[in-house]
């Protein structure tokens, strides 16, 4: 299978690898995905006061779809407030990586790590965890 | 050394090019058709099939008049199961084969199981060898084939086929074995082993695509099949279709090296292998598939766990191998044949099958443990599976919300 350009650059140099303390209130730690189906994505995030976040990290197990996605979803995510950052399509990364139908799941895990270090920021803040309604594709 | 170096010599191998030479002939300056009884083009093109056949019988220990061409080990795999099926159908209608087996072994299965018959699939112990204990328990009166393959394509474990033949027989069965990845690499006799049937292959053995024999034994006892393919009545009514000649003396070709070479190729391949095995399974956390002391010479399959397959041969693009991870094919599940030794799919989402052939050199080998080392390396550094198990947390412990 031919690996778009865009995915190539972010397995060989992938940004915002690493680990933050999820021990921390202002971290949120997604950890989605499973062994057994050939990926596990860990996406963290550093939240300022004001609900922007500040830094992003990432290690994921997977193929190279699912650790390019991830590693967009973190440069996308920096910056953004937990509020914008929830509003990250999957077929956005899609679209960016120019991923191919059999790889658009590699996209929804990194939605779903999103979402789900969101909710964790959220759940250890005292808020309450935003329900995904929506329908995967 | 050229870039990227072929290692995934189980998939296919490059042919050799004394092969190439042999064949070359046979496309347009002796073109006539093996069939053709009345003149010289015809003649000419016969004698040519039948050194092929000698050169391919000799290989294995058979005589010229047991070997039927076919396009290759899928074909020969069919004919051989669905060809026993239909002609044995009044004695029986159970074959038995292993979980292990090629697809065009298991699907051939499946279409007898479709038109009324009953076939038993073996598991296999975790070292990929079948237990013989657990197939002399299942052979019944109704039994009429055991169809177990010589040596496997993904681990290269090479199957105890005397004692497999010997309980067949005992029972009155037909032993047939696809030996695609054993014929050309390792001794095979038919008789000392016991074989009625044998599926071969040439471009496993640096012969061409879309060629291949089928032996169907004609003594003690006299096996037949059942045509698959009507027609002419070619290769003694059991396949019609015009003789491929090129390509089949590029098998019989093909076959004379593998007879003249394979003793000292083996040597050469099996220590090539080892030095790859021992250079990798230095690395924590990795493990070698399949049984060590029954395998293909020039096989390693290994495991790097927290690692997953596809991701792994991405940062190894300078090697062509294969992953038992099930993002490399189109279907979704990981090798069946990894998770039949009972391999958690995590294990054989992370596996690599390395196959050396005769064009592989000692730097290329050391080239392939420098690239796969690094990338081994490169990609734990991404995982939270390997930061995890650094951490001393328990994978099996962590619920999964699987997907």
């Amino acid at each position: 299978m031919a690996y778009s350009d865009k995915v190539i650059d972010h397995y060989t140099n992938p940004r915002n690898v690493g680990t933050l303390d999820k021990s921390s209130h202002k971290v949120g730690t997604g950890l989605v995905g499973a062994p057994e189906c050939g990926d596990v994505m860990r996406l963290q995030i550093q939240v300022d006061d004001n609900n922007v976040i500040t830094d992003a990290k990432f290690k994921t197990f997977g193929c190279g779809s699912a650790i390019a996605s991830s590693s967009l979803a973190t440069e996308w995510l920096k910056g953004k407030s937990i509020d914008d950052a929830m509003k990250i399509d999957n077929m956005d990364i899609v679209e960016e990586l120019a991923l191919p139908p059999v790889k658009i799941h590699c996209s929804v895990l990194a939605e779903d790590a999103i979402k789900a270090a969101i909710n964790d920021f959220r759940v250890k803040n005292g808020l309450a965890p935003i329900e995904s309604e929506k329908v995967h594709h | 050394m050229n870039i990227p170096i072929y290692l995934d010599n189980n998939a296919t191998t490059p042919m050799d090019p004394r092969v190439l030479e042999a064949m070359l002939p046979y496309f347009n300056e002796k073109f006539g058709n093996a069939a053709s009884r009345n003149h010289a083009f015809g003649w000419v093109a016969e004698e040519a099939v039948d050194y092929a056949r000698e050169q391919v019988a000799k290989l294995i220990g058979a005589s010229d008049k047991e070997i039927i061409f076919t396009s290759g080990a899928t074909e020969s795999d069919n004919l051989a199961i669905k060809g026993v099926f239909e002609m044995y159908k009044d004695k029986g209608n159970h074959i038995i084969t292993a979980v292990t087996e090629h697809k065009a072994v298991l699907d051939a299965c499946k279409h007898v199981e479709k038109l009324g018959g009953k076939v038993t699939y073996l598991q296999v112990k975790e070292d990929g060898l079948i237990d013989l204990a657990e197939l002399e328990k299942n052979m019944t009166p109704e039994t009429i084939l055991v169809s177990i393959m010589y040596g496997n394509n993904e681990i290269g474990v090479v199957q105890p086929v005397k004692e497999i033949a010997a309980i067949a027989h005992k029972h009155g069965a037909l032993f047939m074995t696809d030996a695609t990845q054993a014929v050309g690499k390792i001794p095979v006799d038919v008789n000392a082993d016991g074989i009625d049937l044998l599926a071969l292959s040439a471009h496993k053995i640096y012969g061409p695509k879309g060629v291949g024999a089928l032996y169907v034994r004609r003594k003690g006892p006299r096996v037949k099949v059942t045509a698959q393919m009507d027609g002419g009545g070619h290769e003694r009514g059991m396949r019609s279709g015009t003789l491929n000649v090129p390509g089949i003396v590029g098998l019989g070709k093909a076959c004379e090296l593998c007879g003249q070479e394979m003793e000292s190729e083996a040597k050469r391949l099996s220590a090539l292998r080892d030095k790859l095995q021992s250079a990798l399974t230095v690395l924590e956390e990795s493990y070698v598939n399949g049984n060590v002391d029954h395998r293909l010479p020039h096989v390693a399959n290994i495991s790097f766990k927290y690692v997953e397959g596809e991701g792994l041969m991405m940062a190894m693009k300078d090697l062509a191998v294969s992953s038992g991870s099930a993002c490399t094919s189109a279907s979704l599940e990981p090798s069946y044949v990894l998770k039949s030794l009972g391999l958690s799919d995590d294990l054989a989402h992370s596996s690599i099958r390395f196959g050396l052939g005769r064009f592989t050199t000692e730097e290329e080998v050391d080239y392939a443990v420098e690239v796969t080392k690094k990338a081994v390396t490169h990609l734990r550094e991404l995982s939270p599976l390997w930061e995890m198990f650094k951490e001393g947390i328990d994978l099996n412990s962590i619920e999964w919300a699987e997907h």
